[in-house]
């Protein structure tokens, strides 16, 4: 289980409780998370689900490779920390992790 | 205020969801005739006929996502009629409920074959999640399991099967496999890689019956052939679940008819996903879809349309298939085009296909390609016309070819 804090744009905060083996994606769309769209439901297909992992939390979180990497490429504005929020799973080690909704998806 | 949702597929789920986003404060009700609540068909295929996930992960929403946000499931019932008179909608246990909104997200069903043996057990159809379990337990390492259809859901069972050890060989009534959606190139390609993981494939071959005493133990086609079985999957297409809404005076012409804000001719009733039949602008053509997007970018049309803030969908389709450890993401309709481009080496399992009508790009499919995937999404959104022999040169970078 780990809290995740889920950041809009404008600066508001939901804050998530998500269980171990769900991922980043799966606390935002389970909970009504807005800018999440997350449109093909985790299948690393759609690029819909881009988040910015926090500067304090990359490291522990880790960067894109693959056809993540390759996709996230070509997302809305994306950054040095932008992972798909499908491709991360919760653990323990992510317990207070804040990640940062785009404008867009 | 009160919603009721008519069917509890990907696009029921999504549309309750999108209700309460965009505020909907009233009842909602969602009505649908299998066990389950709403959700994902495609690792029913995949992930989830392979062993590789486990049920609750195939739900498009966890349970308590309902109860948080107050939206009603009626699971295990049928909607056997709709009168829009009288705003209700009669279930299959007699119960009557009234509406203010309705929603018919009633999706499709296969299309079943009709011919000797087709009754036999072993032979299974794969739309629903018993379907999935029902032949994943029937599967075991050494069993022959013949699929009749080589379009993308027979292709995915028989990788599914074979990493479970299985023997499997496709029929296919058409020249190549996937023939439907997909260029000759790569059709081609998919058959050599199933070929290449020990899957026989049969091309111009027409099934024309099963024999087997109570279970299937051969496929039989008009050509005289037999191919030994021990299941059988069948994968020859679906037909939309559109009775209720002609009976319900609705227009129907393959498909729901509704316009491009998810709206049927009644200001009453929208329509989203696989049962629709709607126009789409970047096309400027009527179309039905089967997939995940349109269920989800129509719902969700449809959900700000009973809200009173109605926007037009209007998106470029997209797709995608996994088959062994190959991605094929397809982006785009291509029907119509007059000339296809290849991009990269099919030797190298990394390949895109472009397809352009009069220049203009229509479609991509995009094998191990993401960054082609993408970029082609953006392109044909601005009905760009990209320079073919920039596309054909992979020296070239994708983001350069306009
Ligand atoms: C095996 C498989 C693999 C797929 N793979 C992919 C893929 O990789 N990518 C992709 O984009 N798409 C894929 N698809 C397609 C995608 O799953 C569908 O397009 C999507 O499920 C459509 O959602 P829907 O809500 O319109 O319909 P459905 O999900 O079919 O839901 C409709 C529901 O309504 C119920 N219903 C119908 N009539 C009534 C009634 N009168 N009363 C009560 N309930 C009723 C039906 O039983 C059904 O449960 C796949 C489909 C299958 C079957
Ligand atoms: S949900 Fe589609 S790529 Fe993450």
């Amino acid at each position: 289980m780990a809290k995740i804090t889920y950041v809009q744009p404008d600066g508001t905060k939901n804050e998530v409780e998500v269980p171990n083996g769900q991922s980043v994606k799966d606390g935002a769309v389970n909970n009504l998370v807005p800018g999440i769209l997350a449109e093909c439901g985790g299948a690393c297909a759609c690029a819909t689900c881009q988040v910015y992992v926090d500067a304090a939390w990359f490291e522990t979180v880790g960067p894109a490779d693959g056809v993540e990497k390759d996709m996230l490429d070509f997302a809305f504005d994306p950054q040095e920390t932008s992972r798909l929020s499908c491709q991360v799973d919760v653990t323990d080690a992510l317990d207070g992790l804040v990640v940062h909704v785009p404008e867009e998806q | 205020m009160s919603v009721i949702i008519i069917g509890a597929g990907h696009a029921a789920g999504q549309l309750a969801a999108s209700l309460r986003m965009e505020g909907y404060d009233g009842s909602i009700r969602i009505i649908g005739d299998e066990p389950y609540p709403p959700y994902q068909r495609p690792p029913l295929s995949k992930q989830l006929l392979s062993g590789d996930m486990e049920l609750e992960q195939v739900y498009l929403k966890p349970d308590e996502f309902y109860e948080t946000n107050n939206v009603e499931l009626t699971l295990g019932k049928s909607v056997a009629s709709i009168d829009r008179g009288a705003k209700t909608v009669t279930l299959d246990d007699g119960e009557t409920v009234s509406y203010e909104k309705l929603a018919l997200t009633t999706g499709a069903r296969v299309r079943k074959l009709s011919i000797p043996g087709s009754d036999l057990d072993g032979i299974f159809y794969v739309r629903a999640i018993d379907d999935t379990l029902g032949l994943r337990d029937r599967f075991a390492p050494g069993k022959k399991l013949v699929v009749v259809g080589g379009g993308y859901i027979g292709l995915e069972v028989a990788a599914a099967a074979r990493k479970q050890g299985m023997n499997v060989t496709v029929l296919e009534m058409a020249d190549r496999v996937m023939n439907r959606v997909v260029a000759p190139e790569v059709s081609a390609f998919y058959e050599k890689a199933h070929r290449d993981h020990g899957v026989t494939i049969v091309t111009d071959v027409l099934v024309s019956g099963f024999t087997g005493d109570t279970s299937v133990t051969a496929v039989t086609c008009a050509d005289g052939s037999s191919y030994e079985a021990d299941l059988a999957v069948v994968g020859v297409g679906v037909i939309p679940n559109t009775e209720l809404a002609e009976a319900a005076g609705l227009a129907c012409s393959n498909g729901i008819v509704v316009d491009d804000m998810a709206r049927t001719e009644d200001p009453d009733v929208v329509s989203a996903g696989d049962c629709t039949n709607h126009p789409n602008g970047v096309y400027g053509i009527n179309l039905r879809l089967e997939s995940v997007q349109n269920a989800v970018d129509q719902a969700k049309a449809a959900a700000k349309a009973i809200c009173g803030k109605p926007e037009t969908y209007s998106a470029v389709p997209w797709f995608w298939s996994d088959q062994y450890d190959i991605k094929l993401q397809i982006v785009g309709l291509s029907q119509g085009y007059d000339q296809a481009v290849v991009r990269g080496n099919p030797d190298d399992s990394e390949f895109s296909v472009f397809y352009l009508r009069e220049g203009t790009l229509l479609a991509v499919d995009a094998i191990n390609s993401p960054r082609e995937y993408m970029m082609g999404r953006k392109l044909i959104t601005d009905h760009a016309k990209p320079d073919p022999a920039k596309i054909a040169d992979t020296s070239v970078s994708v983001k350069e070819l306009v």
